[in-house]
């Protein structure tokens, strides 16, 4: 018995590992029935061996999938060992694992068996044992299968915190050419269903304290980054789409992990973009926390962003006219967009602006990477930085100053400007 | 210069600082009296613990300061960092003298106490992520921890709040002492002697399925990682190896 559910837990943690997403927050579920766990700002209860964070027990129900992605390791024609969980067995490994603190939650996955519906009415199934059986409060993040009944997803929403499509392959002649048998459609289809009942739950809640809850930690997607030749413009230009139009949480970069000798891939050796992944995410936080537009980081005069340096940097580089800026007398959304200069260093300088002017030292101990910053700001110092240095000058400094830095490969949790 | 001793406690730190303005002390050190050494040129007063006293000192600091800076000055005192008194004894000066001292960041002190305490904060959550219950015979969640700050304060509630269902024991086996939820409410423990944990063996304490689950959860660990992605100083920086000794997946 023990060995079998060994033996089934290994394959189906391998299948669903390359679904990046990890995030266990969001979600503010609280534990008012004595029951078992909470959930909050979302814990990493660990690491794996290649940096990334544990917080969820991330799993596929079952492997076995009627689908021929070319980029999946699940795909049909791909000659592996199947397998499939019961519900029964999912929920005692989730509740065992959440009792020990290994995990905050449940994130289930699956391959599509017999068809959508089928497949989603399981893992709801899931869902709702843990729920209302096992009294749990800790995090469930579903995977909503393209084509599944508007029914089912309004039920996954009342159990789970979070839900997501995977839209895998950001442009759609890359989907048709990897996945010929998936629609597009299919995919926006059930975001646009739970955009509008997040949005509808959100108002009755607001009128309502009692109206249940749906999906509080919200809709996510994956995009899979170069498997398709697509551009980062095209990548970006999608996410940012996703994220006006369908209110998403998140979207995540999932460098390709060669796993197939299909002509239409990159092949088994080639590397896992994990720079380009990294530029990616920069660029999502820009977009989300720095106040960038989408067209001022990638367009068309740039469709691919620089491996070399940050995303931050590179749009300085092009606009050096914006600067040099005055740290202590400069807006703060401007100081925001400083190259070395992150969102809580750029908060500090503003408050602590107010009791002195600040100086280099100041600017250092508060936490800001000078040897990229010192080139576009102005200090309470005589010693000017910037002595009009060139676009190409400034770049060759920057790089010399922190030479090993860019080649490491660097994941999305780690110091990102 | 005068040196403060006080008993270590909390509220015999607030009470130095009572003291400090009560006696008008202008060169002084606050310090344990564990640390206590004679010093040629320096006198001593030993301050008595007065929960009053304490509680003015602190109601004070809640009106001149929001209440996460109170926090980190709590959470200051926990890192039993060696001086750190002095630091929050002129953070708390600052703070009675000035508006808005804890914004204050190109002063010294107000900058030391922002970063000892995001320490003592990174600590406490590594604490709540690196916990790794055992389940007993006696059905007690058990686990045992040896974090660098005295964390065990700032994760009662965490604990208390998650696993309300199920009773649990964490146990700081540097300070020797643990906190333990019987269901009802979270009491301080300490253990006579530990060898009992030590000596008897995992098989003799803990419940027949713990090792199952602790295979599983080891099976799981390997599995979700993609060797093709390895990246041992992301991996290390994130789970520094002083901790490996408790984590079930890291163990041999
Ligand atoms: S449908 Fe999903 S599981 Fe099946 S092959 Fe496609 S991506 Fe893989």
């Amino acid at each position: 018995m023990s060995e079998r559910i060994r033996e089934k837990l290994q394959i189906l943690a391998d299948a669903a590992k390359y679904d990046v997403s990890c995030s266990s927050s969001g979600s503010n579920r609280k534990n008012h029935n004595k029951g078992l766990g909470d959930t909050g700002n979302g814990i990493c209860h660990t690491y794996t061996e290649d940096g990334r964070c544990v917080s969820l027990l991330k799993i596929l129900l079952t492997n076995f999938c009627i689908y021929d992605c070319a980029y999946c390791v699940t795909r049909k024609s791909n000659d592996i060992q199947r397998t499939a969980f019961t519900v029964q067995e999912v929920v005692d490994l989730t509740i065992n694992f959440y009792r020990r603190n290994y995990i905050e939650g449940l994130f289930l996955s699956s391959g599509i068996f017999k068809n959508a519906d089928y497949t989603m009415e399981r893992l709801v199934r899931v869902a709702k044992k843990l729920r209302t059986e096992h009294k749990f409060n800790g995090y469930i993040h579903l995977k909503s299968i393209p084509g599944a009944s508007d029914e089912l997803m309004h039920e996954a929403g009342l159990y789970a915190d979070r839900l997501s499509v995977n839209i895998e392959i950001p442009t759609e002649q890359g989907l048709k050419l990897l996945a010929p048998d998936k629609d597009r459609k299919d995919m926006i289809q059930p975001m646009n269903y739970l955009k509008e009942e997040i949005i509808q739950n959100r108002e009755e809640k607001k009128l309502f304290k009692k109206a249940p809850l749906f999906a509080p930690a919200g809709q996510s997607t994956q995009m899979i980054i170069g498997a398709s030749r697509e551009t980062d413009k095209d990548i970006m230009f999608t996410a940012n789409s996703f994220y006006r139009n369908f209110n998403l949480k998140r979207v995540y970069y999932s460098g390709y992990v060669p796993i197939s000798n299909d002509s239409r891939l990159p092949g088994l050796s080639s590397a896992v973009p994990t720079i380009r992944e990294n530029r990616l995410y920069q660029t999502d936080w820009l977009l989300r926390f720095y106040g960038f537009k989408v067209q001022e980081i990638v367009n068309n005069d740039h469709p691919n962003l620089d491996l070399d340096i940050d995303p931050k940097l590179g749009w300085a580089l092009r606009n050096l006219h914006e600067f040099p800026l005055d740290i202590n007398k400069a807006d703060l959304h401007l100081i925001l967009r400083v190259p070395g200069i992150g969102l809580q260093s750029a908060h500090k300088i503003v408050e602590a602006r107010r009791f002195q002017r600040l100086n280099w030292e100041h600017l250092k101990k508060i936490g800001v990477a000078l040897n990229r910053a010192r080139y576009f700001i102005t200090c309470n110092s005589s010693q000017f930085e910037r002595k009009n240095y060139s676009e190409s000058q400034i770049k060759q400094f920057i790089l010399a100053s922190s030479q090993s830095k860019h080649l490491k490969s660097i994941t999305p949790q780690l110091s990102l400007f | 210069m005068v040196n403060l001793t006080y008993d270590g406690s909390w509220y015999g730190f607030l009470s130095a600082v009572f003291e400090v303005y009560e006696k008008k002390f202008s060169l002084v050190s606050i310090l344990k009296e564990a640390f206590y050494l004679p010093e040629a040129f320096a006198g001593r007063y030993e301050v008595a613990t007065n929960k009053l006293k304490a509680e003015r000192v602190w109601n004070g600091l809640l009106k001149h300061l929001p209440v996460s800076s109170c926090k980190n000055i709590y959470c200051c005192y926990l890192s039993e960092i060696p001086g750190i008194e002095n630091t929050l004894l002129k953070f708390i000066q600052l703070a009675f003298s000035t508006k808005e001292a804890e914004k204050a960041f190109a002063n010294p002190a107000v900058l030391k106490v922002s970063q000892v305490a995001k320490m003592v904060h990174r600590e406490r959550h590594r604490m709540e992520a690196f916990v790794r219950f055992k389940l007993t015979k006696d059905n007690i969640y058990f686990a045992e921890i040896e974090p660098d700050f005295n964390v065990l304060p700032l994760v009662t509630e965490h604990f208390r709040k998650r696993y309300a269902d199920q009773k649990w024991l964490i146990y700081d086996l540097r300070r020797k002492y643990g906190i333990y939820y019987n269901l009802e409410s979270v009491e301080e423990i300490t253990f006579a002697s530990t060898e009992d944990w030590n000596t008897k063996g995992e098989s003799s304490v803990f419940e027949e399925s713990e090792e199952l689950y602790q295979s599983l959860w080891k099976d799981y660990f390997q599995h979700v990682n993609i060797q093709e992605r390895k990246n041992t100083k992301l991996h290390l920086r994130h789970v520094p190896k002083r901790y490996w000794k408790y984590l079930v997946e890291k163990g041999v």
